[in-house]
């Protein structure tokens, strides 16, 4: 059975292994004190000695625990099988989470444990032993009852318990997950040499034309502004989205001068739908990042919005050096960050009802095309607004 | 003294006109030969042009500036000293720090005016000291003491180049693995060439010319991309545009330009090492 996890890492046995192993020191723990309780409860009720009513407590708590284990292992190799017949690839299933396989596995231990643990206790104790169901006297009647529920209830007690261990530990990867997105959001906003740059013509314009460095330094901060509060509000108006990524060309169009030509079609009717927080801004930023700033003579990037019954099609489109240009460039350093953390906004938004395509523009100037649906009625946005509000 | 000339290469106009106007303010005799915006500009104008200094931004479209400065060190004709070259960023990402700036400066945008001071004083410095020892009559650069202290300062700027084009090359850490058999398809055939029969690589356009001792082909790839799928400690680079099987060179015979002449094993081209890559070529 070891083998055959350890070939594969992502099969149902490495899972529940694992899980095994993760359990180990907390059932050492709990099982010998339960079975000094119960022994000390059937003590009192049935008397004999305590030291053989231990022993025959210290049994079927072994017995369960061991044919506990032995059917969920036995479920979960199962699992692979089937998955292997079926040709599918392997998966831990939901033996990773380790509520899997607990109720039959819980009942065969119910079933087997006490009279198996019965029979151990009878042989270490040097009694003769009886058969595996033998009811004949009163007190063995009692000893499988009290043992048969105290399984039950320690079966369903650990269970539970571990379930919420494992949705307390989920939760705690999920915001360690979106703390580090946001980070590497906010990093690859911040991306130095975009800010030093920026900087430095802004130092010019201070000398040249104090106007336009006003203007200049106003879409800075609006720009620095709906960076730094992106995490704060996870989702604003389509409107206020666009003025974002005009804010981004505004400073790009003033460093790059006559190489870039910028659009941006908004429909009226569109304005007030409501979009993940700057969603766009960092598509924007890769058609000007890897497809125009590396061509000699630049070009044009288009930002539309277009709504197609249900859905809300965004549009992010450069006429630079095209995608296999861009992807050999050798700065390749980070370069599709933007395109897989919108890909994985969309996708735990919306599922798969978003989608989001890269790809060569088929027209003669050339370029990528980036289209990005989405639904238009977006409860999971709101959801996701109010989760984020109520701490 | 000869008039001081400059070639500008950056590709936001805005700073390219603000280094011109914080240039001219504090160092008045420069005349800017060539404002540019791209590598390959760069290039041309300066080759064309033969300033004293070039100011090159590292990140422009086209060649970068680390790469127009290879080029110019390959390409730059006898006889004229070596530019004096000044990079130019917003991001140290090159460590250009750690260089020492007698050969090669360096500015962090934005640039601010004691920085600019500092870095014209060195300039002129270094230029004053190209032609005022030995008193070499103006416009005779390459008379004999000058071209001596021009050498020095010429391998010593060849020397940052080189390390400098070390730390842009692709980092280690994605190396992608090494190459086996190049595929070189011509119509629906493809041929499988092992690139253990490579004699040499050469750059061609965007392509790739593989010269087998039998025959050649051409791949659809750039040179860039190529390098780092072979086995540096067996394909040496020496030349932006060449790479060659080092079991394959018999013969390497250093030119009075500092260029290298190679002979090859096997086959009857000649290749030529650059300047910046001379020293691949020494005897044990």
């Amino acid at each position: 059975m070891k083998d055959a996890a350890q070939n594969d890492p992502h099969s149902a046995l490495a899972a529940a292994l694992h899980r095994w192993r993760r359990r180990l020191p907390r059932t050492m723990l709990i099982l010998p004190a339960v079975c000094l309780a119960i022994a000390a409860l059937l003590w009192t009720l049935s008397g004999g000695g305590f030291a053989n009513q231990l022993v025959y407590s210290l049994s079927i708590g072994l017995c369960c625990n061991v044919v506990n284990d032995l059917a969920w292992f036995l479920q979960a190799w199962g699992h692979d099988r089937l998955r292997r017949l079926r040709r599918l690839p392997p998966s831990a299933g939901p033996f990773a989470s380790g509520w899997a396989g607990v109720v039959p596995a819980a009942l065969v231990c119910v079933l087997l444990g006490p009279p198996l643990g019965q029979v151990l206790a009878h042989s270490l104790l040097g009694f003769n032993p009886p058969s595996l169901f033998d009811l004949g006297s009163k007190s063995a009647r009692v000893t499988l009852v009290v043992s048969a529920l105290a399984t039950l209830l320690l079966v369903l007690l650990l269970s539970a318990a571990e379930r919420v261990s494992t949705a307390r530990a989920e939760a705690e990867a999920a915001q360690r997950q979106a703390a580090e997105n946001q980070l590497r959001l906010l990093q690859s906003q911040l991306e130095p040499h975009m800010l030093f740059n920026t900087l430095a013509n802004l130092r010019v314009l201070i000398g040249m034309d104090p106007a336009r460095a006003q203007a200049m330094l106003d879409r800075l901060i609006a720009f620095l502004r709906a960076t730094l509060n992106a995490s704060r509000s996870p989702q604003h108006s389509l409107a206020t989205e666009f003025e974002r990524v005009a804010d981004y060309l505004a400073l790009m169009d003033v460093r790059m001068g006559a190489r870039l030509h910028t659009q941006l079609n908004l429909p009226d009717a569109l304005r007030d739908l409501p979009v993940p927080t700057l969603l766009l801004q960092p598509l924007v930023e890769n058609a000007i990042k890897h497809g125009l700033e590396p061509k000699v003579q630049g070009g044009r990037v288009e930002v539309s919005a277009q709504r197609e019954a249900d859905t809300l099609v965004l549009i992010v489109r450069d006429t630079g050096i095209g995608l296999s240009a861009a992807a050999s460039a050798a700065h390749a350093e980070g370069s599709h960050f933007g395109l897989a953390q919108a890909r994985e906004r969309l996708t735990t938004l919306f599922g798969s009802r978003a989608t989001l395509v890269i790809e060569d523009a088929a027209d003669a100037e050339g370029g990528v095309l980036v289209t990005l649906r989405m639904p238009v009625n977006n409860a999971a946005i709101a959801a996701t607004a109010r989760a984020a509000r109520t701490p | 003294m000869t008039t001081p000339t400059a070639l500008i290469a950056e590709d936001e106009p805005l700073l390219a006109a603000g280094l011109r106007a914080d240039l001219a303010a504090l160092w008045p005799e420069l005349v800017v030969a060539a404002l540019v915006g791209d590598g390959a500009s760069a290039l041309t104008q300066a080759l064309a042009l033969l300033p004293q200094v070039c100011f090159l931004d590292i990140r422009m479209p086209g060649l970068t500036g680390l790469e127009a400065a290879q080029a110019l060190a390959e390409d730059w004709p006898e006889g004229v000293p070596f530019p004096l070259l000044v990079f130019v960023t917003a991001y140290d990402q090159y460590a250009l720090a750690a260089f020492d700036a007698q050969a090669v400066d360096y500015l962090v945008k934005p640039v601010d005016r004691p920085r600019l001071q500092a870095c014209v004083s060195r300039l002129q410095m270094r230029l004053a000291d190209r032609q005022a020892p030995f008193g070499s009559p103006p416009g005779h650069p390459a008379s004999k003491p000058t071209a001596s202290a021009a050498d020095d300062s010429l391998a010593q700027t060849m020397n940052q180049l080189r390390a400098l084009l070390g730390a842009a090359a692709p980092g280690a850490g994605e190396r992608p693995p090494l190459l086996d058999v190049v595929q070189a398809q011509v119509g629906s055939l493809v041929h499988l060439v092992p690139v253990a029969e490579v004699i040499y690589f050469e750059a061609a356009d965007k392509y790739v010319r593989v010269v087998t001792a039998e025959r050649e082909h051409l791949i659809r790839i750039s040179l860039r991309e190529l390098l780092p799928q072979l086995d540096p400690q067996r394909f040496w680079q020496i030349h932006r545009g060449t790479v060659v099987q080092a079991r394959c060179v018999s013969t390497a015979r250093r030119e009075e330009s500092g260029r290298v002449t190679l002979t090859l094993a096997g086959h009857r081209d000649k290749l030529t090492a650059s300047r910046l890559y001379a020293h691949l070529f020494k005897g044990m």
